[in-house]
């Protein structure tokens, strides 16, 4: 024991200790959800649901035209699986946003923050971590649609990559943003029914917006705000190996407004201070 | 002193021993702290010097786990000042975080992961390479008889070796000042004496300053500091003998109960 030192003083971090540091949170994240099958299956389930289910009652229903990126008429399945791969990072997003903001994981969270490396790196480090997982999830979705005839050129599964991780990363700030300055948000049925159904409703994931104009141009304004329409926009052209440049934009720009943001709003003590009695812990 | 005094200090001598006779490991200044109208700090300041082990006494709510938070950052400062080696926990977070280690009063042990798995993320966390960081772990569940464990998930663990586990780990980056939050909480007796010997040892033979947030008086030893909060408020800091004569009491638990006013005892005056 007393062969250990302790250790001297230095100020600073070098990039090694940071990508050291990222290395460590995104292992530790992908470990634990390989651990956690259960929450993989039901990743899994909610978008196979819409896809085996959904869609293919609404097949009839729905008649798709010839609209970029697709370049023949395609199945309500095939253009669905985009606004699916999404939802499946919306929901990754905003669950393991609201865990970092409240005491499920707070023990964890803990751990974390008690890393002497920057507080608004370490955030930004588990955000890149859950978009990771989400990465998991969205290629097991896509390798069972394969089955399912949802057959994107090869390319596109590699394409699809980036626009991915950006999209990931912009709902998991933005879940980190919402559940950090919303204090009424405070469990997962709150999020599922004024975030997540919202947003993925008034977007580009199930119809295309020039039949929601049809119906009701207001939506169609509020749809193309959205920047979960873009999300599925930008997702939905790389998958074919195009890009979508002004989603590409809305959803960059939002990746970087909303991290800020979240980094900013995120204050630690609110989990800790809601555990003890009294709406505190002395 | 102010950081950089000490950072200098520390350059010029290939020991740390010369910052540590010069600067507390901590100091509390002034801090004080409140959850909207209700005051859970009022005016606390108080000291811990390296190589020395101060408990931090106090009934539950007396406002230790916020004193916590408040050291480790997770909590932002309201009102005072706390220093770390002579690093602003508010100003230079990295420099203060980075000698300290810290034990959780609820577990913080990814129970899925195993031993080095969870040692090795903390490593990660304070950018310790991967190589170093197995070294180290493998050290570390050595000298806590858990070598044996290393591949075995925490889940399996005894309430004790899990909080040698944290101990070991909160040790892996080499901090100079551990900070403990009833660490002994819920474990039988002979887990809990196990634990505090061995944080004894770490500060007699590491040098390492301690402390030790307890509401068990028997977890007090003669040579050790004593700090008694109350409601918010620090009621005494000193050395032991110094605290319990200026009570005019005989023993610990008597001298808290007068400092304090409260007839409510845990634990056995220490012998």
């Amino acid at each position: 024991m007393s062969s250990t030192t302790v250790t001297p003083e230095r100020s600073g971090f070098s990039l090694s200790e940071y990508i050291v540091c990222l290395n460590g949170i995104v292992w530790r994240e992908a470990l634990r959800f390989l651990h956690q099958r259960e929450r993989f299956v039901s990743a899994l389930v909610r978008p196979l649901v819409w896809l085996f289910i959904f869609a293919a009652g609404f097949r009839q229903v729905l008649g798709i035209s010839i609209i970029p990126p697709y370049e023949t008429y395609i199945l309500y399945e095939v253009y669905i699986a985009p606004g699916l791969m999404a939802m499946i990072q919306l929901f990754n997003g905003m669950q393991s946003s609201l865990s970092m903001v409240y005491d499920r994981e707070m023990g964890n969270m803990r751990t974390l923050l008690v890393s002497p490396l920057p507080r608004g790196y370490l955030l930004f480090c588990k955000l890149l971590a859950g978009t990771a997982v989400s990465l998991l999830q969205v290629y097991a979705f896509l390798l069972i649609a394969w089955f399912w005839d949802i057959t994107p050129p090869t390319i596109g599964y590699l394409t699809v990559l980036p626009a991915l991780m950006l999209s990931g990363l912009m709902l998991g700030a933005l879940g980190m943003l919402i559940s950090a300055s919303i204090k009424q948000l405070e469990n997962f049925a709150g999020v599922m029914n004024f975030v997540i159904f919202p947003m993925f409703f008034a977007s580009s994931a199930l119809y295309p917006l020039w039949r929601v104009q049809e119906g009701s141009p207001m939506l169609y304004y509020v749809c193309q705000c959205s920047p979960f329409t873009h999300a599925v926009e930008l997702i939905r052209f790389a998958l074919y190996g195009k890009m979508n440049w002004v989603s590409l934009a809305v959803v960059g720009g939002c990746t970087v407004v909303f991290m800020i943001g979240a980094i900013l709003a995120y204050d630690p003590s609110r989990g800790l201070v809601r555990r003890g009695p009294g709406g505190g812990e002395a | 002193m102010t950081a950089t005094d000490a950072h200098i200090t520390s350059q010029s001598s290939p020991d740390a021993s010369p910052v540590a006779a010069v600067q507390p490991a901590l100091s509390i200044g002034n801090v004080s702290h409140s959850y909207g109208p209700r005051r859970a700090l009022i005016d606390v300041s108080f000291t811990v010097q390296p190589a020395n082990f101060t408990a931090l006494l106090g009934l539950n709510g007396a406002g230790k786990s916020t004193l916590f938070s408040l050291v480790t950052r997770l909590f932002g400062i309201q009102n005072g000042q706390i220093k770390i080696f002579g690093h602003d926990i508010s100003r230079t977070p990295g420099e203060a975080l980075r000698l300290m280690g810290v034990v959780f009063q609820p577990r913080t042990l990814d129970l899925d992961l195993s031993l080095t798995q969870n040692l090795l993320y903390h490593a990660a966390l304070h950018g310790i390479s991967r190589r170093e960081a197995r070294l180290r772990s493998a050290e570390v569940l050595t000298r806590i008889g858990l070598a044996d464990r290393a591949g075995s998930k925490v889940r399996d663990l005894s309430g004790g070796q899990m909080r040698r586990l944290e101990i070991a780990r909160a040790l892996l980056h080499r901090p100079r000042l551990l900070l403990l939050d009833e660490a002994t909480v819920g474990l039988d007796v002979k887990a809990r004496a196990d634990i505090l010997d061995h944080v004894r040892q770490l500060v007699t033979e590491q040098g390492i300053g301690v402390l030790w947030a307890t509401h068990l008086f028997d977890e007090i030893m003669p040579g050790d500091d004593l700090v008694v909060l109350h409601q918010g408020r620090m009621l005494a800091h000193g050395g032991m003998s110094r605290v319990i004569a200026d009570a005019g009491a005989q023993d610990v638990n008597t001298a808290f109960m007068r400092l304090t006013g409260t007839a409510t005892l845990t634990g056995k005056p220490p012998t």
